[in-house]
């Protein structure tokens, strides 16, 4: 076991990372990601659909107050979970699907830390200028400029960073009302703490966590890395291609690369993707970008660092002709996710095209198991739960299919049907009853089924139920 | 990385942007040194003062008598209280209601809102207050004479007016001079064993039961004598009496040969307290609990 001279450091302090600015082919993907993303997510709760006037009139709605959960045409009650859980699910096969295939395309493109991280880059070098101006400026003292600069630009994230809290509780809220009762002091208490809350993670996570969030907080890469196999897309340098690198215009026995630095000197997370694929790289393709220009202006054709899959580095060595993307990205693995992803997809927009606007649930009362009347009937209870999901109040008859006697009656109605509100859920406390000494009277189950119609529209629900006789006594 | 070989760990070379290594090695494996971010220790420390901070503020340690209040008097006993009375507030106006209104016309269609709280309230109360007798499901227990609450055979009545005043006064207690009073005669001694079977077989026929057709005929005058009064000639009994129908097929003790028998010879009876505070210091009820009761009881299925 060797000694060392000097303690070794426990802790590091961060090594401040400034971008520079880039102009390509992917930084243009990205201005485009990060338009529609966040476009999506600040303009969505202002969409007006109109539901009548019983239903909120916001497109995108989470009511959790009312428990439904509104996406324009869709109305999404509690019972109907296992949307949820669909969309869950794909969300779990899609992330398979395209980590297998295109690496960590999430992380570099569309997740929320990135395109905020952009964001408040993109609003740093507006106020306090590029690469070289930001590292003067943070190395420089704190003087009038530097505090001035410093401030606009905590400024203007900090509106950003509000705006960006305050979106999000308009997905939970009549957004026109709560937007004045937040300005005006009347909204909740839990609508400030959420703004304020994630004000604040925006605020620090986009401003000065950035790469740290992905390398230390994030379990996604650690993850992801599991995913990934030798044919997954990533971003790689082309080192039997650019080494030896070396400076200058001597460049007997060098490679393409000329050193320049460019690729690191634009890179978010601070890294040299010449070492190699590393945790650290999200694979944003900006450093693709930046040396695709550099070898454009040495006369070298483009792509010493360029999206690869492992399988290209040991091809390309032994001179093997190139595979092309889509036989790195159409194999089975893919394939399985992808028809695996999409049945789920189609499974759930198939259930809800046929989901009714009506439904019911039939509990049976079993304490007792039944109840003997005064002239020897035997009745059982059952409790029904009736959702009306139409726009409109309707009246609902209770009916029984049965080959046996029974006969169905309602508690508080005196005739067969009951009105519910539109939207609503009413609990009816049915009653079932066979005459003294029919067969279901004396038998221990009699199978049945209920019926609930919907007698404006005749739309119509059942379920199967049992009736328990004497004999289970 | 298919085609690297592996170097035998002692030609091991660290690759450009490895970190440093800790200088430690096992059979020359060594161990690269990862320092924490130091933001994170800061993380670790910040917690450390929240916790500090936390068990000053609110209750935290334990001691002989209970644990530290805290500066912030924080007490989920007290944000309990809190609810209830906030709850009650809110109830104020609807429970004085209740007790304004015509008892029959608490309904789904007359009074929705008064009928949906007297029956989720109704429910809470006789959880409380009624089950331990007549069952958590309202069936009542037979061994015992408790009645069964969803059946359509009620001594004292099954309106909703009957009911409330059963539950405010209750039966043959002495805590309520207007409690229901009923007493049947024990006819031990009264009758003699020959007719008190010819009596039992007489009431098992007239409940449409299998019985001894001569003995039933003989048992007629007995029970012409005996129980009419009170059971009345068809044996379809008295509710002002409290003198239950003996001609339909509930039977609260018993319909065999030997419960009928047992109840001619010895009497049975059953006690239920009175529940409104209003009429007997043994009450525990508020009138307006009592009339959410009485709206439950009745909904259970058997209410006239």
């Amino acid at each position: 076991m060797s000694t060392t001279e000097e303690p070794q450091k426990l802790y590091a302090a961060r090594e401040p990372v400034f971008p520079k600015r880039v102009y390509g082919y992917f930084r243009n993907l990205k201005w485009a990601v990060l338009i529609i993303t966040l476009g999506i997510y600040y303009i969505t709760p202002w969409i007006r659909w109109d539901r009548g006037p019983a239903l909120p009139d916001q497109a995108v709605l989470l009511d959790l107050a009312n428990r439904r959960f509104f996406f324009f045409w869709i109305e999404i009650w509690p019972h109907e979970f296992y949307f949820v859980a669909g969309l869950l699910i794909m969300a779990g096969l899609g992330l398979f699907l395209f980590t297998s295939a295109l690496g960590r395309v999430w992380c570099g493109y569309s997740c929320p830390q990135t395109v905020w991280t952009d964001l408040f880059f993109t609003v740093e070098r507006w106020i306090e200028g590029d690469r070289n101006a930001r590292l003067r400026l943070w190395n420089g003292k704190w003087d009038f400029r530097k505090w001035r600069l410093r401030l606009s630009k905590w400024t203007v994230w900090l509106v950003i960073s509000v705006a960006t809290g305050g979106a999000w509780v308009f997905y939970f809220a009549d957004a026109p009302t709560l937007l004045v009762d937040l300005f005006t002091g009347q909204a909740a208490f839990v609508a400030y703490a959420t703004v304020a809350l994630l004000t604040a993670t925006t605020f620090v996570f986009g401003g000065f966590m950035r790469e740290q969030v992905c390398i230390y907080m994030c379990p996604w890469p650690r993850i992801q890395a599991a995913m990934m196999d030798e044919h997954s897309i990533t971003v790689a340098y082309r080192d039997w291609r650019g080494e030896p690198r070396a400076k200058g215009k001597e460049r007997d026995g060098a490679g393409d690369c000329i050193d320049c630095n460019a690729c690191v000197n634009v890179c978010p997370t601070g890294i040299d993707i010449r070492d190699g694929q590393q945790l650290e790289c999200i694979t944003c393709a900006l450093c693709i970008d930046a040396c695709d220009d550099i070898m454009a202006k040495v006369g070298k054709p483009r792509g010493l660092i360029d999206y690869m899959a492992l399988t290209d580095e040991a091809n390309e060595r032994a001179g093997k002709p190139k595979v092309s993307v889509w036989k790195h990205i159409f194999r089975l693995r893919t394939i399985i996710y992808t028809a695996l992803w999409s049945g789920i997809g189609i499974g759930l927009v198939f259930l809800l095209f046929v989901r009714a606007d009506i439904d019911m649930t039939v509990a049976p009362v079993r304490n007792p198991q039944f109840v003997t009347l005064s002239d020897g009937s035997i009745r059982n209870t059952y409790d029904v739960r009736i959702r009306n999901m139409s726009h409109d109040d309707s009246d609902f008859a209770i009916s029984l299919v049965s080959d046996a006697p029974l006969e169905v009656t309602l508690e508080g109605q005196p005739g067969q049907s009951v009105n519910v509100a539109l939207n609503s859920t009413h609990l009816q406390r049915v009653y079932v009853t066979a005459p003294a000494g029919s067969a279901p009277a004396l038998a221990e189950r009699t199978d049945f089924r209920l019926w609930v119609e919907d007698e404006a529209t005749t739309h119509r629900a059942f379920r199967d139920t049992t009736f328990f006789g004497r004999a289970t006594q | 990385m298919s085609d690297h070989h592996t170097p035998h760990p002692e030609e091991q070379k660290l690759l450009p942007g490895d970190p440093d290594t800790t200088g430690h090695s096992w059979d020359g494996i060594k161990e690269f040194n990862n320092p924490l971010p130091r933001w994170w220790l800061w993380t670790f420390y910040a917690t450390i003062v929240w916790a500090v901070i936390y068990t000053v503020l609110y209750p935290a340690w334990p001691l002989v008598n209970g644990a530290t209040p805290g500066l912030l008097g924080f007490s989920t006993r007290a944000n309990v209280a809190e609810d209830i009375a906030r709850f009650d507030a809110m109830n104020a106006d609807i429970r004085t209601r209740i007790t304004e209104v015509e008892l029959a016309s608490i309904t789904p269609d007359a009074n929705p809102d008064l009928y949906n709280y007297a029956i989720q309230g109704g429910a809470a109360l006789y959880a409380t207050w009624c089950s331990q007798c007549h069952g958590s499901g309202a069936a009542g227990v037979q061994a015992s004479g408790y009645p069964n609450l969803l059946d359509d055979d009620w001594l004292w009545g099954g309106s909703i007016d009957e009911i409330h005043y059963t539950i405010s006064h209750g039966i043959r207690n002495e805590d309520d001079l207007a409690a229901r009073y009923s007493e049947m005669t024990a006819f031990e001694g009264l009758l003699s064993d020959d007719e008190i079977a010819a009596v039992v077989q007489y009431v098992r026929n007239i409940s449409g039961q299998s019985a001894d057709a001569v003995l039933a005929a003989a048992g007629e005058g007995v029970y012409l004598d005996n129980c009419a009064a009170c059971h009345l000639d068809d044996g379809t009994g008295d509710r002002f009496l409290g003198a239950p129908n003996l001609t339909d097929a509930i039977w609260l003790y018993g319909g065999t040969p030997e419960a009928i028998e047992h109840t001619v010879r010895y009497s049975r009876f059953g006690i239920m307290p009175p529940w409104s505070a209003e009429a007997s210091s043994a009450g525990r009820l508020s009138e307006d609990q009592i009339r959410a009761l009485a709206v439950y009881v009745h909904a259970l299925g058997g209410g006239e």
